[in-house]
């Protein structure tokens, strides 16, 4: 594990110091007799999960592109299928766009639970952490709605619906149903280490999994990002 | 990218330890400035902007998010080159993938027209 500086035989100028930010300071990193990431395996393992989540997520969205692309009958319009009427108002899209600033509120609370478990204030984290897991369980809560609605009041289903193309409701279920998924996986994942920290699980270990946790909720967050314009808006 | 650094040239235990700590008004400015471009994307389908325009705000609301989100929260901004390169790299395969699709998405909409509407 140590990385100190270790004289080693090779005859580059001192690769230690190379700068970090250019591809000598990468070519450093990887490098042999060092470890190439700077960081905790668990923050590294993190990032690859994430990555190999990134390329889930991609499938799932050019498949989408796919069958939309080569359809014959028109795509349902996404702007009326999740319009809802609230108070006598017809608001086109209106529950997305709610569900979108609460993920993005639910990052931002993230966001500042890792930071104060790093200063160390063991109160302010587990108070944001849990309310970035309340946020992300009534979105999940959201969502449920969304799809009973969308099955019961407009039939869609993964094999047809009566607004158009049939391969609506199979991208519609597969994708939002993955993220909802993960947005469950995360709710609990938090709280689960919210609920440590309060303890005081970490006072010895240090805070670093509340960062791990945090790369995990943001990613989330992303995906819908790209969820919400590829294809709500889209 | 330079006035907020927590990188050390040499990658050690200290380094490891305790990452440089921003101030909590950041995360609140992103908090806003996300708050800004979802909104603005919103009223992009709202307003119904159609055609090009439509395609090119709602890429350039969702990248620019999308952004944001990686490189303030997920802290990839003070993450050393070689994080950088393992993330970004990879998934220059899905660009390749999104085109290959793209392609074959056009040319089986085309058969379909041509098996399926001419006599």
């Amino acid at each position: 594990m140590s990385v100190e500086d270790k004289p080693t035989n090779r005859s580059t100028k001192n690769a230690t110091h190379a700068d970090p930010d250019n591809w000598q300071g990468a070519v450093s990193d990887w490098g042999g007799d060092k470890q190439v990431f700077n960081m905790p395996w668990g923050k590294l393992m993190m990032w690859l999960f994430l990555l190999s989540d990134t390329f889930i997520f991609s499938v799932f969205l050019v498949g989408y592109m796919n069958v939309r692309m080569s359809s014959m009958d028109a795509w349902p319009l996404t702007s009326e299928v999740f319009a809802l009427t609230i108070a006598g108002h017809h608001i086109p899209l209106v529950l997305i766009a709610i569900m979108t600033f609460i993920l993005i509120t639910s990052s931002g609370t993230m966001a500042m639970a890792v930071n104060y478990a790093y200063r160390g204030d063991k109160k302010k984290t587990f108070y944001f952490m849990l309310a970035t897991a309340l946020l992300g369980a009534s979105f999940v809560g959201m969502q449920a709605f969304e799809w009973s609605k969308l099955i019961i009041e407009e039939g869609v289903r993964p094999w047809g619906n009566p607004m158009g193309s049939a391969q609506f409701g199979a991208t519609f279920f597969m994708i939002t149903g993955f993220h909802g998924m993960h947005v469950t996986a995360g709710v609990i994942f938090i709280l689960v280490i919210a609920r440590r920290v309060a303890n005081g699980h970490y006072e010895g270990k240090g805070y670093h999994i509340v960062e791990i946790t945090g790369l995990y909720w943001h990613f989330v967050d992303l995906v819908w990002v790209f969820i919400f314009g590829l294809f709500y808006l889209w | 990218m330079s006035q907020i650094t927590d990188k050390d040239t040499v990658p050690n235990e200290v380094d490891k330890a305790q990452p440089k700590l921003h101030p909590i008004s950041l995360y609140l400015k992103i908090w806003g400035l996300l708050f800004v471009l979802s909104t603005m994307s919103y009223l992009v389908d709202f307003y119904q902007v159609q055609g090009i325009l439509r395609w090119t705000l709602i890429i350039v609301f969702m990248l620019l998010k999308a952004g944001l989100i990686i490189t303030i929260f997920m802290h990839v901004r003070w993450e050393r080159l070689a994080l950088k390169l393992l993330l970004f790299i990879p998934p220059l395969a899905i660009v390749v993938l999104i085109s290959l699709m793209a392609i074959e998405g056009d040319y089986t909409l085309v058969n379909r027209l041509i098996s399926f509407l001419s006599v």
